[in-house]
């Protein structure tokens, strides 16, 4: 209950520094708005990309106070920056499909085109602009209710007293929700698009189907090598030394029985090799028991002294079983060769289908991912299967690495982190940033401002409460229809928001 | 002497048969599978089995568990395990009882029918017989014991081939030593590794594997 209490009232003052933020931006969203106004209304478009790229510089900021205040990373997906421009053999400089007499022209108008074409330059425009008037007025809904609720307080009387408690209790309560619906409501414009998101697990994807595929490839060209010089050539002098044996059975079969106890000599090499290949391939006590196992085996060989402690109710996937069997079996040769270490601990946990791995050792520590330790090829191994690497290693040690393989087990990997579930309809992110845009005009003006006029009878003055409206926006119905209005857009945006979050990532949002 | 044995590739398992039967043992049944050799084990109590780790219908590591669990039903029932490839783990288990009568040696080991025909009688009549692959992880891994590090390489030598589960006798003929000579090695090699001597081969082969899985 305290920590809850403490958060909610950390809360409360980060949604109040949000709605800041919104009160610091309106000069900028007017600055903006004019800026915009004179780059095409008077054609000076020349100031275009510095204000795109002042604005990207202040939504990057928004973007990072938005991850300290509310919790929700908001990735940026902005085209990639063009390069500068090339001089072609024949002097002219290229440009998209048109040519440059310098070079200087050609840089800016690529850069033009860069920056208008991108969407996320359109879509920072309309999150500048509206968030002042949109979702910031939300965030200020718990301190509101809050000083409202002390103003009560100081009244001294009782009933007010307890109301403005009430209201306060309420402002501090909602503060963390309201803080995660603001940051997901600024993600809606700020954040990629689902189009965008899936893009980014597109190149993610097809960097790793490469990097397998490379791998793959290396390790077939070293197995093949390894069987034609190896057991393959073995295997030939096996056959040519039976073949002497054979010629010499009847002249000389004292030499004939030397032969065939070569040729069984030889014969047992190239199991050896054998052996070790397949070892290298896939070690036969991975296939035989498992993974615990496998590492249990490995511990046993090991000059350290390792301990396996392995809680895994199921098999896991084969191939990782196999990865994950060589990544240990490297860790632990570096813990032993680079740390110096004497004692290795192996975990395995899995937990809703994940497989987490940690490799801790007593050795010097000072890893280095850089240092060519093999933590790199491990690294990237682990990739094919989306799975991480995380090392601590402090120098004096000790040596922690963590492997992390999501959907690691036989039936969950099947199931891909792209799921086509991943994406919301586009229509919930318009109607929720429509919405948030638009709640505050009947909400604020028309709502309460009314309400308060109405009820502290102030004399409609023509211009108190609001100039040039009809008389019938100073009644009872449509004041209670304007709040109404307000609130129920403010709460469709809040519904959708949550959901399209919800789908985007699955039991994220508690 | 009764012989059972596992072994699913066909060619593999008439080998055995035709170079056990010309060294005059008898084969009471050649199975193929994890169960029916269990129930081989268990009903017929041969005075050695030999079996292969992997066997139908799963593939794993059916025909040793078939023969630790006939070993736990029938203590002390002689097992010659043969594979492809050699583990400590399994070697491990197999000697975890302490009561001996166990092999594990590689396929390739067949090709000398002398020596494999020797290691079959010497677990049938209740000693030892473990793959020199295993013997030299099983000393590799023991790379950090001090007391091991002691040892002169021809004690060191003597050890290992005393750990494949030879005697004294074997031991001599091998190193080309006189029997006195390696008798004296094992007496320094045991007190070097603080370990009670005796004169029984079986329960010396015994003691030192111990030592040597202890850490």
């Amino acid at each position: 209950m305290m920590t809850y209490l403490r958060r909610a009232g950390a809360a409360l003052g980060h949604v109040t520094l949000m709605f800041g933020l919104g009160l610091a931006q309106l000069p900028l969203a007017l600055l903006l708005l004019v800026a915009l106004l004179v780059t095409f209304g008077l054609g000076l478009v020349f100031f275009f990309v510095p204000v795109v790229m002042a604005t990207r510089r202040w939504t990057i900021l928004v973007r990072r106070l938005t991850l300290v205040t509310t919790g929700v990373e908001i990735p940026t997906a902005y085209h990639a920056e063009p390069p500068p421009p090339l001089r072609q053999p024949d002097g002219w400089y290229r440009g998209g499909n048109r040519l440059y007499k310098s070079a200087r022209l050609c840089s800016y108008n690529t850069r033009w085109d860069w920056a208008f074409k991108d969407p996320a330059t359109w879509r920072d425009f309309g999150w500048v602009l509206a968030y002042p008037l949109g979702s910031a007025l939300f965030a200020a809904l718990p301190a509101a209710l809050v000083v409202y609720g002390v103003l009560r307080v100081l009244r001294g009387e009782p009933g007010e007293i307890l109301l403005g408690v009430f209201l306060g209790v309420v402002g501090v309560l909602i503060a963390p929700t309201v803080s995660r619906v603001i940051g997901l409501s600024i993600g809606l414009l700020l954040g990629p698009r689902d189009k965008d998101r899936l893009a980014g697990q597109v190149r993610h994807l097809a960097q790793a189907r490469t990097e397998a595929v490379d791998t793959q490839a290396a390790q077939l060209r070293r197995i093949e090598r390894d069987l034609h010089d190896g057991a393959q050539a073995r295997l030939v002098a096996v056959g040519m030394t039976l073949g002497a044996a054979e010629q010499l059975l009847d002249t000389d079969p004292n030499a004939a029985v030397a032969l065939l106890a070569r040729a069984r000599e030889a014969s047992s090499a190239a199991l050896d090799e054998l052996r070790q290949l397949v070892r290298g391939i896939r070690p036969p006590i991975l296939a035989e028991r498992g993974l615990t196992e496998a590492l249990r085996g490995l511990a046993v060989d090991s000059p350290l002294s390792v301990t396996v402690r392995a809680d895994l109710p199921v098999r896991c996937d084969a191939a990782i079983e196999s990865a994950v069997y060589f990544a240990v079996s490297e860790l632990m040769t570096n813990a032993a060769r680079h740390g110096q270490a004497g004692r290795v601990a192996v975990d395995l946990v899995l937990r809703e289908g994940a497989l987490a791995v940690t490799v801790a050792d007593d050795g010097r520590g000072g890893a280095d991912p850089a240092g060519g330790s093999g933590l790199r090829g491990i690294e990237r191994r682990m990739a094919t299967f989306d799975g991480t690497l995380a090392l601590s290693s402090p120098p004096g040690g000790p040596t922690a690495v963590t492997l992390v393989v999501p959907h690691a087990t036989l039936d969950s990997a099947t199931r891909s982190s792209t799921s086509a579930k991943a994406v919301a309809p586009r229509w919930k992110s318009v109607v929720a940033g429509l919405c948030f845009g638009l709640f505050s005009l009947p909400l604020l003006p028309l709502g309460f401002v009314s309400l308060f006029a109405k009820l502290h009878h102030v004399p409609d003055t023509g211009w108190w409460p609001w100039p040039g409206l009809p008389a019938s926006f100073h009644q009872w119905p449509m004041i209670i229809g304007m709040i109404a209005l307000g609130a129920a857009l403010l709460l469709t945006a809040i519904v959708l928001t949550v959901q399209i979050s919800e789908a985007r990532e699955p039991g994220a949002a508690e | 002497m009764r012989v059972v044995i596992a072994e699913d590739l066909y060619l593999l398992r008439e080998g055995l048969v035709h170079l056990l039967r010309a060294h005059g043992l008898e084969i009471t049944a050649a199975v193929e599978t994890g169960p029916d050799l269990l129930k081989a084990l268990v009903e017929q109590r041969p005075d050695v089995a030999i079996v292969d780790v992997r066997l139908p219908p799963t593939f794993t590591d059916e025909g040793l568990q078939a023969a630790l669990t006939a070993r736990k039903q029938v203590p002390g029932l002689p097992v010659l395990v043969l594979s492809q490839h050699v583990e400590q783990l399994y070697a491990r288990e197999l000697l975890a009882d302490g009561s001996g009568a166990v092999g594990y040696l590689l396929k390739d080991r067949v090709f000398n029918a002398e020596q494999f025909i020797d290691a079959v009688r010497r677990v049938a009549g209740g000693g030892t017989a473990m793959d020199p692959e295993v013997i030299s992880k099983l000393l590799a891994s023991n790379a950090r014991n001090e007391p091991l590090g002691k040892l002169t390489p021809r004690e060191r030598e003597v050890l290992a081939l005393m750990a494949e589960g030879r005697s004294n006798a074997a031991i001599a003929q091998r190193l080309f030593l006189s029997e006195s000579a390696v008798g004296k090695h094992t007496a320094n090699i045991f007190a070097k590794l603080d370990l009670s001597p005796s004169d029984d081969d079986n329960r010396r082969v015994l003691a030192v594997l111990a030592y040597l899985n202890a850490s």
